[in-house]
C-alpha cells in the first residue's frame, strides 16, 4: 500500500515550486514597497541638505574701510539712539564704503556690492563705536548676480570678474551666521529667517496656551463625567470631524469669524495662533482620551473609597498619571500646527515682512509661509535659502517628535 | 491695547483673593471651630475664582469693544474733522497714527496721520485707566462677594466644584462651537455667493475664469462653472495620488506586519513615519523643484512636445508619497485586527503565507482598508500646499496627466489672497468651494467611521 500512490508527482512538485516562487515574488514585492517610500524619503531628505547646504553660505566680498579717512563722526550716544542707521547714513557710511571697495576691488567689483552692504558695516559700528577710530576689514554681501557668477551661473559677463576676485582671495563663499539672525528681504543675500523663526514661535505660544488647557479640561470632561446623552454625543462627533477637517477650512474659518471680529489684526501671530488652536485642539483631545483611558479604574477606586469627591479624583490622581500621555499627544499636535501653512494664507500671513515682530498683533510670518513665498522667487539664490530654512523647519519638527518619542517611552507604563 | 496689563492685574487680584480667603479659613479654625465645612485652601479657591472669571469676561468683552470706542473718541476730535471720507484712505490714516500712538511704529509716513496721534494718544490714555479702574472695580466686588459668604460651614468645595464641572463643559462645547462656526461662516457667505452666481452655473458649469478685477454688479454666471476643478481635485487626488499610495501604502503593511524581521521593522517603521510629519510646503516644494521637470523631460525624451512643468502627475505623485504611511498604517490596524485563528487555519491547510495573505487576511481586512482608503482619499482632496506649488491655476478639463490642472484648495487660495475686495463673487466663491470640500471631506470621514465600525463589530 506504501508506494502505489505517488503522492510527490512531476506536476505536484512544479506546483509547490510555482508557489513558493509567487511567494518569494509577494515578499519582495513587499520589501520594494517599503524600500521605494524610504528612498523617496531619503531623496527628499538629500535634495533638501545637498541645496539647504549652500543656503547657509553666502558669497561675501572682502573690503578693508578705513574710517579715520572718511568724514563719518559720530558719537556714542547717538549710536545709541534708535534712528543710528539713518544717522550714520546721513554721515556718508554708505559712499565710504562704496569708496573702500572701489579701492580695493576696482569700480566693475565694487558695483557688485550688495546695495544694502553698508546697513551691516553701520550695524558694526553701532555695536562696537571703536571702530570709527581704526581700519578694519569687512566681509560684505555681495550682489546675487556676482554670486550667481561665482557658482558658474548667470550672466557670463561677471564670470570672469567673480574668478579673478576669488583667485585673489576677496571673493569667496563663506559660512552666513546672519541666515539666522536677520528676516526676510528682496535680495537673497539679505534674507534671513529670524523674523519667521520668531513668529513661528509667537503663533506656536497661542496655540499651546488655548489648545492644551481646553483640550485637556474636554478630554477630562468627556472621558470621566460625561453622562451618555444627545448632547455628549454631538460632542463627539464635532470633535472626531474637527480632527479630519482639511486644515484650509480653519483658514476659512480664521478669515471670516476671527478677522471680523478683530479687522485690523491682519497677519498677527495672535490671530494665527487661536485658528491653529482650533485646529489642533481635536487633536490633543482624542490623544488625551486614550491616556486618560488608560489609567486603570483601581485608582480611581481607590481615592473614592478613601472619601474623595470625583473632581479630586480627577484632579490629584487621574489627570497626574496621563499627563505624560497628554503631552506626547500636545507636541505630535504641535508639531503639525508648526508645519501648517494653507490657514495661515487664508488669515494674511504671506505679507513681507521684514522686521521681527515684537508683540502678539505685529505683523508676522512663520516659517513654512516663509519657505511658501521663497519658493515663489525666481532668483536662484532663494532655492538654496529655501532649502535651508527647510532644513531649520525639518530639525525643529524632528526635535519636537523626537521629544514626543521620549516621552512616550519614558513614561510608558503598563499597570 | 493693554490686555496683558489686564491680565497681570487680574492674576494680581486673584492670588490676593486666594491668599486672604484662606488665611480667614484657618483663623475660623484658631477660634475653635475644628470642623470646617471644606479645607482652608478651597475657600480660597472659591474666593480667587469668584474674582478671575468676572475679570475675565470683563477682558474679554472689553479688548473687544475698546478699540471702537477709541477710534470713535478720536473722529469726535475736531483734529478729525477735515479727514477724507473714502473708507479705505481714512482707516489708513488712523491705523498708522494709532500704531503711533501706542508706540508699535516711531515715525508716521502720511503726514496727515501726524495730527491724529495727540487724539489718540489721549483716548487711548483715558480708556486704558477706564480699563484698569473697571477691572480693579470688579476684581474688588467679587472678592468682596465670595469673602463675606466665608463662614465656618460654607460648603466651599461643593461650590468649587460645581464651578470646575462647568468650565470642563465649556471646553467640551468649544469643538461644537467651531464646528458651528465653520458652518455658519461658509453657509453664510456661499448664500450671498449664490445670490450673485446660480448654483447650476457653479456646480455643472464647465469653464472657470472668475475675474476679480470685473464689476462686481455685472456678474457673469458662465464664468463659475467648477467642475473643471472637481474633476482636477479629483483626478489628483482620489486618482493618480491613490495609484501610488494604495498599492504602496498596502504591501508596506503587509511587508512590515507579516514579513519582516522585528529589528527592521523597528527602524523601517519609524521611517515611514517621518514620511508623515514632514510638512506639507516641504512636500509642495520638493514637487515643484525637483519632481516637476522630472517629469516633465522625461515626457519631452518621450516626445511629448507640449510637456508642461506644471503637471497634474507631479503633483499627484508626490501627494501619494505623502499618503503612503497614512494608508499603511490604517492597513496595519485592520490586518492586526483579523483574529489569529483564521492565520493559523489557513496556514494549517498547507496555504503558503502571501496564500493566506491574499486569500484569507486582506478579504477579512477590506471592510478596514477601504475605510482608510476613503480617510485618505478624504486627506488628499483637502491638501492644499502640493497642489498649490505643483499644479497650476489653469483651470483645465482633461484626463492627461501630464496637462496643468487646478483644484478646489488651489482656486480658495488663490481666490483669497489676491486684491479682490469681499463683495466681490470672484472672492466669495472661494467659501462656495470651501463649502462643497468641508460636504465631500465630511462625508468621506462619516461614511469610513461607519464602515470601520461595522467591521469592527464582525470578529468581536
Amino acid at each position: 500500500m506504501t508506494d502505489t500512490l505517488p503522492t510527490r508527482t512531476a506536476a505536484f512538485e512544479a506546483r509547490i515550486k510555482q508557489r513558493y516562487r509567487s511567494e518569494q515574488r509577494f515578499k519582495a514585492l513587499g520589501l520594494t514597497a517599503v524600500l521605494f517610500s524610504v528612498a523617496v524619503l531619503l531623496f527628499l531628505l538629500g535634495t533638501m541638505l545637498l541645496n539647504g547646504a549652500g543656503g547657509f553660505q553666502r558669497a561675501e566680498l572682502r573690503v578693508p574701510i578705513d574710517f579715520t579717512q572718511g568724514s563719518v563722526s559720530v558719537d556714542a550716544a547717538t549710536l545709541a539712539q534708535p534712528d543710528a542707521l539713518q544717522r550714520l547714513q546721513a554721515q556718508g557710511l554708505p559712499e565710504l564704503v562704496q569708496f573702500s571697495a572701489a579701492t580695493e576691488l576696482g569700480e566693475p567689483g565694487a558695483e557688485e556690492l550688495s546695495a544694502e552692504a553698508w546697513r551691516e558695516v553701520g550695524s558694526a559700528i553701532i555695536a562696537d563705536p571703536g571702530l570709527l577710530q581704526r581700519k578694519a576689514t569687512f566681509d560684505l554681501p555681495a550682489s546675487s548676480n556676482l554670486a550667481a557668477a561665482l557658482a558658474g551661473e548667470g550672466k557670463p559677463e561677471l564670470h570672469g570678474l567673480a574668478q579673478t576676485l576669488s583667485s585673489e582671495g576677496k571673493l569667496a563663499e563663506r559660512f552666513d551666521p546672519g541666515f539666522l539672525t536677520r528676516s526676510d528681504a528682496t535680495d537673497p543675500q539679505a534674507v534671513g529667517i529670524w523674523g519667521a523663526l520668531k513668529g513661528s514661535m509667537l503663533t506656536m505660544l497661542v496655540t499651546l496656551l488655548l489648545a492644551f488647557p481646553i483640550g485637556v479640561l474636554a478630554a477630562l470632561y468627556l472621558e470621566e463625567y460625561a453622562p451618555k446623552n444627545r448632547w455628549t454625543d454631538l460632542i463627539e462627533v464635532s470633535i472626531n470631524n474637527l480632527a479630519a477637517v482639511p486644515s484650509i477650512i480653519f483658514g476659512l474659518l480664521g478669515l471670516a469669524v476671527f478677522l471680523w471680529l478683530f479687522p485690523n489684526m491682519r497677519s498677527a501671530p495672535l490671530i494665527g495662533g487661536m485658528t491653529l488652536a482650533l485646529m489642533t485642539m481635536p487633536v490633543i483631545v482624542i490623544s488625551g482620551r486614550n491616556a486618560i483611558k488608560a489609567v486603570p479604574p483601581s485608582i480611581r477606586d481607590g481615592a473614592l473609597a478613601i472619601g474623595a469627591s470625583p473632581v479630586q479624583v480627577v484632579f490629584h490622581h487621574v489627570l497626574p498619571l496621563a499627563l505624560p500621555g497628554m503631552l506626547t499627544g500636545t507636541i505630535i499636535g504641535m508639531a503639525r500646527a508648526l508645519g501648517e501653512t494653507a490657514p495661515l494664507l487664508m488669515i494674511g500671513m504671506r505679507a513681507f515682512v521684514a522686521t521681527p515682530p515684537d508683540s502678539l498683533t505685529a505683523p508676522a510670518t512663520v516659517l513654512p509661509v516663509q519657505i511658501f513665498l521663497w519658493s515663489d522667487e525666481i532668483d536662484r539664490g532663494f532655492v538654496e535659502r529655501t532649502s535651508a530654512a527647510i532644513i531649520v523647519l525639518l530639525v525643529f519638527l524632528l526635535v519636537m517628535n523626537g521629544l514626543a518619542i521620549y516621552l512616550r517611552n519614558r513614561f510608558e507604563k503598563t499597570w | 491695547m493693554s490686555s496683558s496689563l489686564l491680565l497681570l492685574l487680574m492674576l494680581g487680584l486673584g492670588l490676593a483673593g486666594w491668599l486672604t480667603a484662606r488665611a480667614r479659613a484657618w483663623g475660623f479654625r484658631r477660634r475653635g471651630h475644628t470642623r470646617l465645612a471644606a479645607l482652608p485652601s478651597y475657600h480660597g479657591w472659591y474666593a480667587a475664582l469668584s474674582i478671575v472669571l468676572p475679570v475675565i469676561a470683563f477682558i474679554a468683552l472689553w479688548s473687544a469693544i475698546a478699540p471702537g470706542l477709541i477710534d470713535r473718541a478720536v473722529l469726535a476730535h475736531p483734529a478729525a474733522a477735515n479727514l477724507p471720507q473714502f473708507d479705505f484712505q481714512r482707516n489708513a490714516l488712523l491705523a498708522q497714527a494709532y500704531s503711533v500712538a501706542r508706540g508699535a511704529t516711531a515715525t508716521v509716513s502720511l503726514p496727515e496721520a501726524a495730527t491724529l496721534v495727540e487724539p489718540y494718544r489721549e483716548a487711548l490714555a483715558r480708556y486704558n485707566l477706564i480699563g484698569i479702574l473697571a477691572t480693579i472695580a470688579i476684581g474688588l466686588a467679587g472678592g468682596a462677594f465670595a469673602f463675606l459668604r466665608l463662614k465656618p460651614d460654607f460648603a466651599a468645595r461643593t461650590r468649587v466644584e460645581r464651578i470646575v464641572m462647568l468650565i470642563l463643559l465649556l471646553a467640551s462645547l468649544v469643538a461644537i462651537l467651531t464646528t458651528l462656526g465653520i458652518l455658519v461662516s461658509l453657509v453664510f457667505e456661499t448664500v450671498r455667493f449664490f445670490g450673485m452666481v446660480s448654483p447650476i452655473d457653479f456646480l455643472f458649469g464647465t469653464h472657470w475664469s472668475p475675474d476679480p478685477m470685473s464689476d462686481p454688479a455685472a456678474v457673469d454666471g458662465s464664468r463659475y462653472g467648477a467642475v473643471p476643478l472637481f474633476w482636477g481635485t479629483i483626478f489628483i487626488g482620489a486618482i493618480i495620488a491613490m495609484i501610488v499610495a494604495i498599492p504602496l501604502g498596502l504591501m508596506s503593511a503587509i511587508y512590515l506586519t507579516q514579513y519582516a524581521h522585528p529589528s527592521w521593522r523597528r527602524t523601517l517603521k519609524p521611517a515611514l513615519e517621518i514620511l508623515a510629519g514632514v510638512p506639507t510646503v516641504v512636500y509642495g516644494y520638493f514637487a515643484a523643484l525637483s519632481i516637476a521637470p522630472l517629469i516633465r523631460d522625461a515626457a519631452q525624451a518621450l516626445g511629448v512636445a507640449n510637456a508642461s512643468s506644471e503637471s497634474a502627475l507631479a503633483a499627484g505623485l508626490v501627494m501619494g508619497v505623502m499618503i503612503i504611511p497614512f494608508v499603511s498604517s490604517m492597513a496595519d490596524d485592520s490586518i492586526a485586527a483579523v483574529p489569529q485563528a483564521m492565520r493559523d487555519g489557513s496556514l494549517a491547510m498547507g496555504a503558503t503565507k502571501s496564500e493566506t495573505i491574499r486569500r484569507v487576511l486582506l478579504p477579512a481586512a477590506l471592510p478596514g482598508i477601504v475605510a482608510g482608503v476613503m480617510l485618505a482619499v478624504s486627506r488628499a482632496i483637502g491638501e492644499t500646499m502640493i497642489v498649490v506649488m505643483a499644479a497650476s491655476t489653469a483651470a483645465n478639463l482633461t484626463a492627461n496627466p501630464l496637462e496643468a490642472m487646478t483644484t478646489v484648495t488651489v482656486q480658495i487660495v488663490a481666490m483669497l489672497t489676491g486684491e479682490g475686495s469681499f463683495d466681490h463673487p470672484a472672492t466669495l466663491s472661494a467659501f462656495a468651494l470651501g463649502f462643497v470640500l468641508f460636504m465631500v471631506t465630511l462625508a468621506l470621514n462619516f461614511i469610513a467611521l461607519r464602515v470601520v465600525k461595522r467591521f469592527r463589530e464582525a470578529y468581536d
